[in-house]
């Protein structure tokens, strides 16, 4: 018999089924998909890649500490997203700037653009590419002076050894003057092939240079379930279709596999764009978020003064978020169209 | 009149840049030294106090319905004096302020002050007003020309105090001006809230 005197009614509100996923768990699986990247710019760009990012993290969890210490808010690098902004900042700057220079970056990453507006998934924009445009604003020279990973290979740790830089691809594909930037291009596919240009033996950023590596950890995150697959391919279908069709130099496949391979386009459409704080939150939004992107990418890389429109484009993108969302709000569950046109009107 | 309690309306709590967040523009584009914040803020100042004076006196005699008019020819008059003083003896000033020095005529805090005060108090309250708000003006545009130029470029009127290659350059952007200013109107609100809560 039951003794139904003990037993007790519990009653809660629902959600009563719960996933296990956790936002560590989430990060953790997106760390696990960079450091394929961190270990080639090691090997690209010799040890300072790892330093470089050890500080950036390490400088990214010590404001994101501190700044919930000061306002007295609970503790939330447990979270390990700071861990990841970071990781991302460190990889879209180039490998030899100074170490106080990105701790800056940190700074606004984290103060700025995250916390001030509340902390993880309050962010209006991408809090490591923010910190990029800040850095880029304030030191035009370091950000965009790019180490030549073919002569630096020795370069080690700590070292003062003068650097030799090099241009990236997207510098030698930019330029208004069709005969100059024919000769040019053919300067750099003559340098480097379209392999080594996939592989990442180029000048560049910490982190952008292998693409392969890159689509490696992408793939990991949409096989873990982290991300969709909607917004990097409609980001990187985009860039190569508008690259195909208006190729600006050389042969249209060429111009596209250059375009798409070079710069930081991989890094940006797998682990940028795809931040969920301040990407669509619908399948079809992603779609529309990602063909954005790549739409402005191609018209600063074309026509803007900057060579890279990564960072920026996904920052515009980040700014239409809400609204992209507000146009691709799925119709709710028992709606048919006539009780909706009924509604609307 | 109270002169203790206008001049900490002035600064604090009817802070026309703090808290009424009137003359965004000329705040926004000027505060990148100490230099440009002194200038401008004196001008603001003198000019202030002067309409303050004249609307007030003529307040009586001139119609409701073109009072807006009044106040702008009234400013003008003033703003055309210290903008021809200016360029006579700091014409260096005077060129780095370039536009903004005839935009005072439009400027929000003297307007709105012509209109809210001066336009409804005796000359003398008026006078009063108009070096209080004057002051509480000046005193931001000092305080953020003094963050935006030592973080941002380096100098504290025109002394170089950070290395070269140190300074964050976006914060003499306009962006570094916007963050700035958020910054101190959210410390103005934390500070007047806590000063409420203590009473």
């Amino acid at each position: 018999m039951t003794d139904y005197k003990n037993l007790k009614l519990i009653a809660t509100s629902s959600p009563h089924i719960r996933g296990s996923e956790t936002t560590r768990g989430i990060m953790t699986d997106v760390i696990i998909a960079m450091l394929p990247a961190l270990a080639y710019a090691c090997i690209n760009f010799g040890l300072r890649a790892l330093t470089l990012t050890a500080v950036s993290v390490a400088g990214c969890i010590f404001f994101e500490w501190l700044y919930r210490r000061l306002m007295k808010r609970p503790q939330s690098i447990q979270d390990l997203s700071c861990v990841v902004t970071g990781m991302l900042l460190a990889f879209v700057c180039p490998v030899q700037i100074p170490y106080w220079m990105i701790l800056i970056g940190d700074f606004f990453a984290i103060v700025l653009v995250k916390q001030l507006f509340g902390g993880i998934g309050k962010n209006f924009v991408n809090p490591a590419l923010a910190g990029r445009a800040i850095l880029l604003a304030s030191y035009a020279g370091s950000m965009t002076s790019w180490v030549d990973p073919a002569v630096n290979k020795a370069a080690i740790l700590g070292s003062n050894v003068d650097v030799v830089t090099a241009a990236t691809p997207l510098a030698y594909m930019k330029g208004t003057d069709p005969v100059a930037l024919a000769e040019s291009f053919s300067n750099l596919t003559g340098t480097y092939s379209v392999s080594q240009m996939f592989l990442g033996q180029t000048g560049g950023s910490l982190g952008e240079v292998s693409a392969l590596l890159l689509i490696i950890g992408g793939v990991y995150l949409i096989w873990r379930k982290v991300i969709n697959w909607q917004t990097p391919v409609a980001y990187i279908g985009t860039v190569a279709v508008l690259t195909f069709l208006f190729p600006k130099a050389g042969s249209a496949l060429d111009w596209m596999l250059y375009s798409i391979f070079g710069g930081g386009l991989m890094l940006g459409a797998f682990f940028m764009a795809t931040d969920y704080a301040t990407s669509p939150v619908t399948k079809k939004g992603q779609l529309v978020f990602g063909i954005g992107c790549g739409l402005f990418t191609v018209l600063i890389r074309y026509f803007g003064s900057y060579n890279e429109g990564v960072c920026y484009s996904i920052m515009v993108m980040n700014l239409f978020v809400a609204l992209i969302d507000k146009y691709t709000k799925p119709t709710r569950f028992g709606i048919v169209k006539s009780e909706k046109e009924a509604s609307a009107k | 009149m109270n002169f203790g309690k206008q001049l900490k309306e002035g600064l604090l709590t009817q802070n026309p840049v703090l808290v009424q967040v009137l003359g965004m523009c000329s705040t926004m584009a000027i505060t990148t030294s100490i230099a440009n914040g002194i200038g401008m803020g004196v001008s603001v100042l003198i000019i202030l106090t002067a309409s303050n004076i004249v609307i007030s006196a003529i307040r009586k005699i001139v119609p409701d319905k073109i009072r807006i008019a009044m106040f702008i020819v009234v400013i003008a008059g003033f703003v055309t004096c210290v903008d021809l003083l200016l360029q006579a003896f700091v014409p260096a000033i005077a060129q780095s302020l370039g536009v903004f020095i005839p935009l005072i005529v439009v400027n929000c805090i003297i307007l709105g002050r012509a209109e809210s005060f001066s336009y409804k108090n005796g000359v003398g309250a008026s006078f009063v007003d108009g070096i209080c708000q004057g002051l509480g003006y000046t005193a931001v545009l000092l305080v953020m020309c003094f963050i935006r130029e030592l973080l941002g470029a380096g100098t504290l009127a025109g002394f170089r105090i950070i290395p070269e290659q140190f300074p964050i350059g976006v914060l003499t952007l306009p962006v570094g001006g916007f963050l700035v200013l958020g910054f101190l109107i959210a410390a103005m609100q934390w500070a007047l809230s806590k000063s409420k809560e203590g009473k």
